[in-house]
């Protein structure tokens, strides 16, 4: 008997199935797939299932009350969500922002891109059952995360960078400390690359395992690590660069596999060059004032402005419409998870059940930011 | 946690932003940037029906018909080089009756334009407001496309998906982005 491969509704040998959104391996999100035994013929995401209505929640709040809600979608990289809403606003208000804010809103995105790497590591990890690396990942995390608590004030959430620059100076002498995190931290990764990223076990659960090629990738519109790992040298960081990233010496890497562990492995080389940018910007971070004093309820002038940043998951991009009154009349979150949605029915045919975790994980997919 | 000092380091030169810059006022206009110009007059000379709604450093909207949105968009991304959707965004104008489809095209193949983004919009009226879907140019717009149906209620010809996507299943109400849907408690 023959496994079916292609889809046929009228088939009797196919089973529909839903795949969370309580199933741990999916975390709080839906696929609907279609089985023939053991093997997947095809499968529909149902991202829907959070609903929050961020975009419809920020019409009824002026721009400063916006910030500390529309990280929630994104809570592992708060920053990285707020960024391009900062660089939004501030294009509208021709703000210049002070050069000591710009080098904390690199600081601050690098150190979440960093926390949100670690933890989409860990859970990759945890479902090609490599325990140490969940462990290992998730306490190291919370060094990141101390350091980002230090200067933010906040834990996760940190609402740090906002209209105008960021909210907060850091306080004196934490450089030294951060150094030493960056030393600390690029010996460990060399542990993980080790322990995880060449381990046999991992390269054969991982290695061939839902193929991405370069042309899909652009095709189906993916951003960040997916379209990285698939051999597209894409970073706003580089090609269109804000707040002083011109100013840093780093390097985009970018994998030809185009497979679940080259995307994986992605978040590894990412993260080296965000220690690297970390280590220059408390370096050369220069002296002055943080922020400008916008007010609690800034005078938005009426224009429409489209900004976009390299988020931990991707390209993030805002896409702001004032009218001159002191809410946004609409306000377009475009979040890199969403885009890389499209990916996920393109990967999931023609492989097992027992791979739909690593490749679905492999997207560094938070459901949480597709549904906003 | 020590407290910050935000105070404690102060610059030695003074002359740092400090207060907020005036915004610049609308009499004096920047120079038009070349790159987008020039981008604008291409589309323009195959298309004279597009109106070009602004030009800036690194992005240029033009707003077209819904009848030639098709070959407008299969011509930039075939001669011009824009390749990557990067949003498809929606604007319900309820004071003109009309809603605006906005999809914001980047390139990665073509290299002077990685920084630069495409904004093809075009209007459609409230009542009716029905567009062509442009998946046949470029494939990643579907779930975009799928999520303005969804949330503006706008009817993308030859997107094959009809029903709730982010919305929940018994969603029963208009679309939540249009400006006349109250949120709850509001």
């Amino acid at each position: 008997m023959t496994i079916q491969t292609e889809y046929d509704p009228d088939s009797d040998r196919i089973m529909a199935v839903s795949f969370g959104p309580q199933h741990p391996g999916a975390g709080h999100f839906r696929i609907k797939l279609w089985l023939d035994g053991d093997y997947l013929v095809r499968s529909e995401p149902d991202p829907g299932y959070i609903h929050r209505g961020e975009e419809k929640m920020s019409e009824y709040r002026n721009y400063i009350q916006n910030v500390p809600h529309l990280e929630r979608p994104v809570i592992l990289d708060s920053c990285g969500i707020l960024f391009p809403y900062a660089l939004a606003v501030d294009e509208l208000m021709n703000n210049k922002i002070p050069d000591r804010g710009q080098y904390l809103r690199v600081i601050m995105a690098e150190m979440n891109r960093i926390i949100s790497h670690m933890y989409f590591i860990a859970i990759e990890g945890l479902f090609t059952g490599h325990t140490t690396m969940i462990t290992w990942c998730m306490g190291d995390r919370d060094f990141w995360i101390d350091l980002a608590e230090r200067i933010g004030g906040a834990r996760v959430t940190f609402a740090y960078i906002i209209p105008g620059g960021v909210r907060n100076d850091m306080p004196a002498g934490l450089t030294e400390k951060a150094l030493d995190t960056c030393d600390w931290f690029e010996k460990r990764m060399d542990e993980y690359e080790k322990i995880f990223f060449k381990n046999p076990m991992v390269l054969t659960r991982m290695r061939r395992v839902g193929v991405l090629s370069k042309e899909d990738a652009i095709r189906l519109g993916a951003v960040g690590t997916v379209l990285r790992a698939s051999g597209v040298k894409m970073d706003v960081r580089k090609d269109e660069p804000y707040s002083h990233y011109e100013d840093f010496d780093f390097e985009v890497p970018s994998l030809d596999g185009g497979d679940a562990w080259s995307r994986a492995y992605m978040a590894l080389l990412e993260m080296r060059q965000s220690v690297k940018i970390i280590r220059q910007a408390f370096k050369n971070i220069p002296q002055g004032p943080v922020r400008l004093k916008l007010g609690p309820q800034p005078r938005v002038p009426a224009g429409e402005v489209y900004a976009r940043t390299e988020a931990a998951r991707g390209e993030m991009s805002y896409h702001l419409i004032s009218d001159g009154s002191p809410r946004p009349y609409r306000l377009k979150i475009g979040s890199p998870s969403f885009k890389n949605l499209r990916v996920l029915p393109h990967l999931l045919r023609n492989v097992h059940v027992a791979d739909i975790p690593i490749i679905y994980w492999s997207l560094n997919y938070w459901p949480l930011e597709a549904d906003r | 946690m020590s407290k910050p000092t935000p105070g404690t380091q102060q610059p030695a030169k003074p002359a740092a932003p400090t207060a907020a810059a005036p915004p610049s006022p609308p009499s004096q206009p920047k120079p038009e940037p070349a790159r987008a110009k020039k981008l604008a007059s291409t589309i323009t000379a195959q298309f004279p029906d597009a109106k070009v709604d602004y030009l800036r450093e690194k992005r240029l909207k033009v707003t077209v018909s819904s009848a030639t949105i098709k070959a407008v968009a299969t011509m930039v991304r075939d001669d011009l080089g824009f390749d990557h959707p990067s949003a498809v965004s929606g604007v319900d104008w309820i004071a003109k009756n009309e809603i605006e489809i906005i999809y914001f095209i980047g390139s990665l193949t073509r290299e002077g334009l990685r920084d630069f983004v495409l904004a093809i919009a075009e209007r459609v009226p409230r009542a009716s407001p029905v567009a062509p879907s442009l998946i046949d140019v470029w494939t990643g717009v579907e779930y975009h496309e799928r999520e303005s149906q969804e949330m503006l209620g706008i009817d993308f010809k030859g997107n094959p998906f009809k029903g709730h996507f982010l919305l929940p299943e018994d969603w029963n109400d208009m679309p939540p982005l249009r400006k006349d849907y109250v949120s709850p408690g509001r």
